[in-house]
């Protein structure tokens, strides 16, 4: 149970990360990838897949 | 705002899109309900945390039904869903559960022993989410599932899983397989649980004996087949002899002593019941297969599953008519009433007889569906959702 919470605080700070990328990022590529990026990981932590 | 500003927001919005459209695709998919109408031998639909408390409120807080006869008897656990993507055994249990008349006995029937695993299925295998059985009343329609427990209720898997209580180490993934689970622990993870709360029913209720319904790639040995613990070795081969001279094929292995963590093993070992576990063929699983989908899950026709058969790669024959679903859902609902007969004739005095329940070749002469009792029409509190 306590790593489970670990693992979801580790998802969290993942998204975190790629929206703070995607805020500073100037690069229109390197946001899509961003983005892209952040799908699975972002569905993860919603407890959607 | 910037041009940057609106271009980041753009490419934000369609990525949150996709996000959505996946995210309520898989939400529906793990949400899909499945009626089971209860049969008339149901006497009681018991929730598996009766068992082991710690499963009340996860997804493996399963359906257990209790089929009772008017007279006393045996008592036998009939396991479908193990591996819900093997869906021949899930489709025996809920013929059995729907359609069985006890004259005799007790017969507990748990279609989706892991329902976790029913929940998820594998996108990057090309799985279906669902597939549908086709009945005079439409269809009905089953998750597809998978082999392994959802991630979204055990997860992190461990570099190495090990299983309890013999420390033998096996693949990581194979901590969520409730077949290398067994005989689990009470505060152990999801999957481990589950096969402890089995094990309480079967000590609990006095079962005499555990049919677990699998299916097999053609590609794997241990295929169309029984496999036993030692202490079964008399009845699996009586029940193999008698169905491969008067319906079908059938196999019979004793289960390793070296391979911890399955049900023809750990059951055998840990409790005083005797476990079986019935293979069929299920092309959808062999590597070789060409396109992954629902046609494939349900006529088991596979042009290059057939090759590799003609190239002698293969344990168990296939042509061009593949392996049907009717096919293999027959070959466990005989398995199961051969069993019952062979029990019932070694032990008189603890019968366990079931009637109305299809056998192989009237599953294959009037399909699946033929026995899927329609929800619509039956008495609302005789329908239980999986």
């Amino acid at each position: 149970m306590i790593i489970t919470v670990i693992y979801y605080l580790l998802i969290a700070f993942v998204v975190f990360l790629l929206g703070w990328n995607l805020i500073k990022s100037r690069k229109g590529q390197e946001e899509v990838l961003y983005v892209i990026v952040l799908v699975p990981f972002l569905l993860r932590l919603l407890r959607l897949k | 705002m910037s041009a940057a500003a609106v271009r980041k927001i753009i490419i934000l919005g369609l990525g949150l899109a996709l996000a959505a459209a996946s995210g309520v695709s898989f939400h529906k998919s793990r949400r899909l309900r499945e009626p089971l109408v209860a049969g008339p031998s149901v006497a009681s639909v018991k929730k598996l945390s009766e068992y082991l408390p710690a499963l009340r409120g996860t997804a493996n807080d399963e359906n257990v039904y209790v089929l009772e006869g008017p007279k006393p008897g045996g008592t036998f656990l009939v396991l479908g869903g193990t591996h819900p993507e093997e869906p021949a055994g899930r489709l025996a249990a809920w013929i059995l559960a729907e359609n069985a008349e006890m004259e005799a006995g007790r017969v507990f029937v748990v279609p989706s022993a892991n329902r976790s695993a029913t929940t998820v299925t594998r996108p990057g295998g090309a799985y279906p989410a669902s597939y549908t059985i086709p009945t005079a009343w439409g269809g009905q329609v089953f998750r597809m599932g998978d082999r392994w427990s959802n991630p979204l209720d055990q997860w992190p898997d461990p570099e190495v899983y090990i299983h309890y209580p013999t420390r033998q180490q096996l693949a990581y993934m194979d901590v969520r397989n409730l077949n290398r689970a067994w005989p689990g622990r009470p505060g152990g993870t999801l999957t481990e649980r589950t096969t402890h709360a089995l094990v309480r029913l079967i000590d609990r209720e006095k079962v005499d004996v555990v049919i677990d319904l699998h299916e097999a790639e053609l590609q794997y040995p241990v295929i169309s087949t029984i496999v036993t613990h030692p202490k079964g070795a008399d009845l699996a081969a009586m029940v193999s002899m008698v169905l491969t001279d008067e319906e079908f094929k059938m196999g019979m292995e004793k289960s390793p002593a070296e391979l911890r963590g399955l049900s023809h093993r750990e059951i055998g070992d840990h409790t005083k019941a005797i476990p079986l576990l019935f293979e069929s063929p299920e092309p959808f699983l062999d590597a070789t297969r060409g396109r992954t989908d629902a046609r494939l899950l349900l006529d088991g026709r596979d042009e290059f599953v057939v090759k590799a058969g003609k190239h002698g790669l293969l344990f168990e024959k296939i042509d061009e008519k593949g392996w049907p679903i009717d096919v293999r859902v027959g070959r466990h609902t005989s398995a199961i009433l051969q069993t019952f007969d062979v029990w019932t004739q070694d032990h008189p005095d603890r019968p366990v007889i079931a009637k109305n329940v299809p056998k192989y070749k009237e599953v294959i002469a009037r399909g699946t569906g033929a026995f899927l009792r329609d929800p619509a029409k039956a008495d609302p509190k005789s329908v239980h959702y999986e």
